[in-house]
């Protein structure tokens, strides 16, 4: 029987994790994630399955703690809030360099800066991009529901351990706050089924020691395993994931992720409601970003506009796979306002004037 | 007894522990670490623990600690092995985790991690290799450094108005109730050798009784950093070194012994 709650995103990332039997959380609060960390520590996680829950004294020694632990082969996960996963990235580089598997959720909220604690999605670049130092990147996923915010927690470990690389849920503070049914995962158990033959746990007689470091000082061995790390990142793009809405007729395209696809869903109803034939695509993963998906939908539409709350992010993405064969757009609100669905209508009438 | 009874293996009395790897050590002539590295792996070799025991290395000289310790390393980010110790030993309550690092690494850098993990009691042992100095990077002013000591970037002494005293910052664990046992030891020499195993030995027989936090600083040379020859250095760590940084116990089963 299906196990119906509902939640608030955050709650539901929280609960996602214990049923997906999650080994470790190590988090400090920050709005607007605090609710992972409450949640997980109401639900008394270490009776449910052992799951253990700490709380550091800062977003770097969270980061940090996850490195230790993720290094042992655990399922382990922290969750922040943009300056906080600012704060990570030092980490974040070294888990990426040292090849480990963990999960890092971030609720953005709007900068730079402080910022303000209202939703945003200008941290797209940090996530997509690497965001610490080196040539790295995580994988990136985007929900968009409170269901996506569950279900991700599982995928984001499956696709960490498998390619040994920290996976990130790139979420926002509409997602993380609202309230939405959810569809509960069943409890998974705490078991490692992943290879552990890499991991720091104490050298036993049948292998040598095992040594879990960023560090090369010889530059060609940090070729070799920089070269090593760019051919895991492309093959990640099996992986992509990603939701067509109304694409197949679709003159007008509209890309947007996570809290600004939900708005842009609103935006294609209304507008095929006029008449006007426009798509969506959602990505659900924006590394592996769907590149030849938007290169192949630009082949057959007349524009196309990213909608982002940020200045305009994704945008470059996309523009790189269209590489000039249509118009790209950007439309988007900054610093925690969110557009409306007639905000974005009216952008898209304006630049799309004339090809309706 | 002549030299080739003494070279036989049935008269040997000592012989280099298993656990050290045959790798060249990368420090300088004359300094402690190496004697350090071998102290810790004889007591892991005697408590046959190598198999239950995750070490973390810092950013240092000690940075390569894992080519010559024969046993599971983690290599952390400048100063965060104190976190992350405590996020393999939260989840392997079972194993025994130690962090190994310098003082510009431990309290530097790193201050945040080492108070709160000392003060939350992890059940882990830090050895804290403290020489006044930034060896690796050149000899730059450590926290430690002491007030009128040279370095790299205090090249006319270390001056306390502009640039904050030394400070003790195992005086400053030892006051956390986290912390079970805290002392401070060196090994330029024998019986200061013995007297360090001792205390490696007290500390890893803490962690495995889940008693809190162990922590012993080694007060070491940098003859390199401090540009004199090793025993210069041994010499003028016992005159300046010893008399701001004492030798001994701070902290015994949990409580504050009284010099």
């Amino acid at each position: 029987m299906k196990e119906l709650a509902l939640m608030k995103g955050n709650e539901a990332i929280a609960e996602a994790a214990i049923r997906a039997g999650v080994d470790g959380y190590f988090g400090y609060p920050i709005t607007p994630q605090s609710e992972v960390m409450e949640y997980l520590t109401l639900q008394k996680p270490e009776e449910r399955t052992g799951m253990v829950i700490l709380q550091a004294e800062s977003e770097i020694a969270s980061i940090n703690m996850l490195y230790g632990a993720a290094g042992t082969g655990k399922k382990v996960m922290t969750s922040s809030s943009s300056p906080g996963i600012s704060l990570m990235q030092e980490g974040i580089s070294y888990i990426a360099g040292a090849e480990l598997p963990c999960l890092v959720v971030n609720v953005v909220r709007g900068g730079p800066g402080l910022g303000t604690i209202q939703p945003s999605q200008a941290d797209y670049f940090q996530a997509t991009k690497g965001g610490g130092h080196g040539d790295y990147h995580l994988i990136v996923l985007a929900p968009a529901s409170v269901q996506e915010m569950a279900d991700f927690v599982d995928l984001a470990f499956n696709l960490a351990f498998k390619y040994r690389n920290p996976a990130m849920i790139l979420s926002d503070g509409l997602i993380g706050q609202m309230m939405e049914k959810v569809e509960l995962p069943p409890q998974k158990e705490r078991v490692t089924t992943f290879d552990q033959s890499w991991v720091t746990t104490g050298k036993t007689d049948d292998r040598e020691r095992n040594i879990i470091t960023s560090l090369n000082l010889d530059p060609d061995r940090q070729y070799e395993h920089n070269l090593k790390l760019q051919e895991k990142y492309k093959n990640m793009e099996q992986d992509v994931m990603f939701e067509r809405i109304a694409c197949d007729d679709a003159d007008f395209l509209l890309v947007a992720y996570g809290s600004s696809a939900r708005i842009c869903q609103k935006v294609v109803e209304v507008a095929r409601g006029r008449g006007k034939r426009i798509g969506l695509l959602r990505p659900q993963t924006l590394f592996p970003f769907p590149t030849r998906e938007i290169a192949k939908l630009s082949r057959r539409v007349k524009a196309i506009m990213s909608v982002e709350l940020s200045a305009g992010q994704m945008v470059e993405d996309v523009r790189l796979a269209v590489k000039g064969k249509v118009p790209v757009y950007h439309y988007g609100m900054m610093g925690g306002k969110i557009h409306s669905p007639d905000d974005v209508l009216h952008a898209v009438e304006e630049k799309f004037m004339g090809g309706f | 007894m002549d030299i080739k009874e003494i070279i036989k293996p049935e008269n040997l009395v000592y012989k280099r522990t298993p656990l050290m790897t045959d790798a060249t050590l990368s420090y300088c002539p004359g300094c402690g670490h190496g004697t350090i590295h071998r102290l810790i792996m004889e007591v892991v070799e005697e408590m046959g623990i190598q198999q239950e025991i995750i070490g973390i290395a810092p950013v240092g000289c000690a940075v390569l600690a894992y080519e010559f310790m024969d046993v599971d390393f983690t290599e952390a980010a400048h100063g965060r092995a104190p976190a992350v110790a405590t996020g393999i030993k939260r989840l392997w309550p079972g194993k025994f985790v130690f962090t190994y690092q310098g003082d510009g690494d431990l309290a530097a850098i790193g201050t945040g991690e080492t108070i709160h993990a000392c003060n939350r009691g992890e059940n882990i042992t830090i050895f804290f290799v403290n020489n006044g100095i930034y060896g690796m990077t050149g000899g730059q002013m450590a926290p430690t450094t002491l007030e009128g000591m040279r370095s790299s970037t205090t090249p006319y002494g270390r001056n306390s108005t502009a640039m904050g005293p030394p400070y003790k910052i195992t005086e400053m664990i030892a006051q956390l109730p986290g912390t079970y046992y805290v002392t401070r030891q060196s090994v330029h020499k024998p019986g200061p050798v013995r007297k360090a195993k001792k205390a490696i030995r007290i500390a890893l027989e803490a962690q495995k009784e889940n008693k809190g936090l162990s922590f012993i600083e080694f007060v070491s040379n940098c003859n390199s950093g401090w540009k004199m020859t090793p025993v210069d250095s041994n010499i003028w760590m016992e005159e300046n070194m010893f008399p701001f940084y004492p030798m001994g116990d701070i902290k015994v089963e949990g409580k504050l012994v009284k010099n």
